[in-house]
């Protein structure tokens, strides 16, 4: 790694200002809070300019009617002095990054080890925390994504052994994904609640079909993987295709595999997340909805970050598990 | 129980019809191709149809095919204008302005080492995370309308799109780019005549990863506020009163509409990318 990225540095050291050169992504993460901070101004500025009118500041067009029909840029600039709240307004239309950053530690940390149903008080996990709701959607993410990869791998298996599968079925695993599955979403569950099946299975079974088709996709090239050459070397010990399987075709899989539950695990997160708004039993998705139902931006912020915090972290762990096999086995120094 | 007979010998009729085509001595031709599919899928209809009337499962959990059919040929004009509403205004016009914005930025992008390896890893995080959470912030922005939708799509579509054309741009070889540069061939000569072309199956890629999301994003938004048409507002309201027929309807429309968008995307890729080794071999 360190070898690839040194050259880039080194013709790009010159151009950059000193203060620049830190790594880049630090950079870009900087320059998003800085347009973040600034659009917060403009989108915010009816709300806190009404508020300043109640509390006696001169406003520039007086009655909020014609306020409402202003841009909200040509707001801000006849009204510099009265934006002094425009970071900390209570229900604010764009929250600035702190306000999201507070009220992430207060459906966090502080809620759990203070608030009344909090673990250190009631010994279980709170409901109105975000690791409660959290570890919701984590439940059923896990269980479609288990559900998800063994039909994938399932299914792949099948493909590359049976020409009637791979021309009957693959054509149709393509299909289902052009389906807009969250279109279903809601449907899915109120079908399998008819039949009295409710809770973590129907979410379970969005993220499961999300996931399955990287799975598909990945493994059957996997399993494809292995040359002619080595092929025949089995063909000469007349191996039969079960030994194939287990000794060739599926270890010669496994970086493929592991690439495409990457991008399953990030997909069944998603499923578990959409399956959540139709029913409103916890889980990040409803504390989403709930959030905007009441217009509680700031909710909705949270519940995001956590959901890309937990994206991060399940694709990171992932990568971990995936570098200790292929070293292991020998693929990866 | 004898209709459930009869799509067991159905399935055992279409199997083995599909397992004579595929080893039978015409395997390779496209006839066959397209049949053996065709035939897989109409025995699964078949089947539904026969086990839905035959166990008389309750059309509340499972409508036969027939049932959404009449539906949907009965509610022709009140899904069209969920298409419109949903398709044309909503998912169209976000796909084609967060396709095209994550175009320009990868060309900007490419021009500067720094904004690449800053913006790269940050792209491929965004495009990973759940974004179809911005959908009640975005509704709150941009009111019900379909304006939310298009937003919805724009913020699905244009990270996608940004890693993928970034990456096709990086695409060429050294010796490629140094002989455009004994050719003395300006940054616009090399960009239009050897790296958008090299880029392109890049290009397509993210354009169709993009054509799912776009349907997506349109439709989950409407769960959080709409209109009084759509099809994601049509699924949940028809959902509120058992009209299974009419959610099915719904479905079949998204699906119809997501599955020729794809086709679409893919076909305009085997015209423009014809050279490409993926698709030299079927030709």
């Amino acid at each position: 790694m360190a070898e690839a990225s040194d050259p880039g540095t080194r013709a790009n050291a010159g151009g950059w200002p000193r203060w620049l050169r830190l790594p880049p992504v630090l950079g870009m993460v900087l320059a998003l809070m800085a347009i973040w901070y600034v659009a917060v101004v403009p989108m915010n500025v009816k709300e806190v300019l009404t508020a300043a009118e109640r509390a006696g500041v001169e406003v520039s067009p007086p009655s909020a009617v014609d306020r409402r029909d202003m841009g909200n840029w040509a707001l801000v600039f006849r009204n510099t002095h009265a934006l002094g709240n425009s970071w900390s307004s209570d229900r604010p239309k764009l929250p600035a990054p702190h306000q999201v950053l507070v009220e992430l530690y207060d459906s966090t940390i502080d809620e759990e080890l203070n608030g009344r149903r909090g673990i250190v008080r009631s010994g279980t996990l709170s409901n109105r925390s975000l690791v409660y709701h959290a570890m919701v959607t984590l439940n059923a993410t896990f269980l479609g994504f288990l559900i998800g990869a063994l039909l994938g791998v399932g299914l792949a298996v099948g493909i590359v052994h049976s020409r009637v599968m791979d021309m009957s079925v693959m054509p149709w695993a393509i299909v289902s994904q052009t389906i807009p599955i969250v279109a279903l979403a809601p449907m899915i569950i109120v079908v399998l609640y008819s039949i009295g099946v409710q809770g973590l299975i129907p979410k379970a079974v969005i993220s499961a079909y999300l996931s399955f088709f990287p799975v598909v996709v990945g493994m059957v090239k996997g399993l494809r993987s292995p040359d002619a050459m080595q092929m025949d070397l089995m063909r000469t010990y007349s191996a039969p295709t079960a030994s194939v399987l287990t000794k060739l075709r599926l270890p010669s899989s496994i970086p493929y595999l592991f690439a495409s539950l990457k991008i399953a695990i990030a997909a069944s997160l998603v499923g578990a997340i959409v399956g959540e708004l139709p029913v409103q039993k916890g889980g990040l998705g409803a504390r989403m909805l709930a959030g905007s139902y009441y217009g509680q931006t700031a909710q909705i912020w949270a519940a995001l970050l956590v959901a890309a915090a937990l994206a991060a972290l399940l694709v990171y762990a992932i990568a971990a598990l995936e570098r200790r096999t292929l070293r292991r086995m020998g693929m990866m120094p | 129980m004898t209709l459930v007979i009869f799509a067991v010998l159905l399935w055992v009729l279409g199997f083995g019809l599909n397992v004579m085509l595929a080893n039978g001595p015409a395997r390779d031709t496209g006839a066959v191709r397209l049949a053996v599919p065709l035939i897989f899928g109409l025995t699964i209809l078949g089947m539904w149809e026969l086990i839905v009337r035959g166990m008389q499962v309750s059309t509340v959990i499972l409508p036969p095919p027939s049932l959404i059919a009449a539906s949907f040929a009965e509610n022709l004009s009140t899904l069209w204008g969920d298409f419109v509403q949903t398709i044309l205004k909503g998912a169209l016009s976000g796909y084609i302005f967060g396709c095209g914005a994550a175009f320009l930025t990868a060309l900007l992008v490419d021009r500067s080492d720094y904004l690449r390896r800053g913006l790269l890893p940050l792209g491929n995080f965004m495009a990973a995370l759940p974004i179809v959470g911005t959908a009640p912030i975005l509704v709150m922005w941009f009111g019900f309308g379909w304006q939310s939708k298009a937003a919805v799509v724009v913020l699905m579509v244009y990270f996608p799109m940004l890693v993928n054309t970034v990456a096709g741009l990086s695409e060429t070889t050294a010796m490629q780019r140094d002989l455009m540069r004994t050719y003395a061939a300006t940054w616009g000569q090399t960009l239009w005549t050897l790296r958008l072309p090299a880029a392109l199956p890049f290009v397509f890629n993210g354009l169709k990863i993009c054509s799912t999301l776009a349907l997506i994003g349109a439709i989950v938004a409407e769960f959080f506020g709409s209109p009084t048409l759509g099809l994601g507002f049509r699924i949940s309201t028809s959902i509120g009163q058992l009209d299974l027929g009419m959610v099915w309807s719904a479905i079949l429309v998204s699906a119809l509409s997501g599955t020729a968008f794809y086709g679409l995307v893919a076909l305009a890729e085997r015209r423009m990318t014809f050279w490409h080794a993926s698709h030299r071999g079927d030709r």
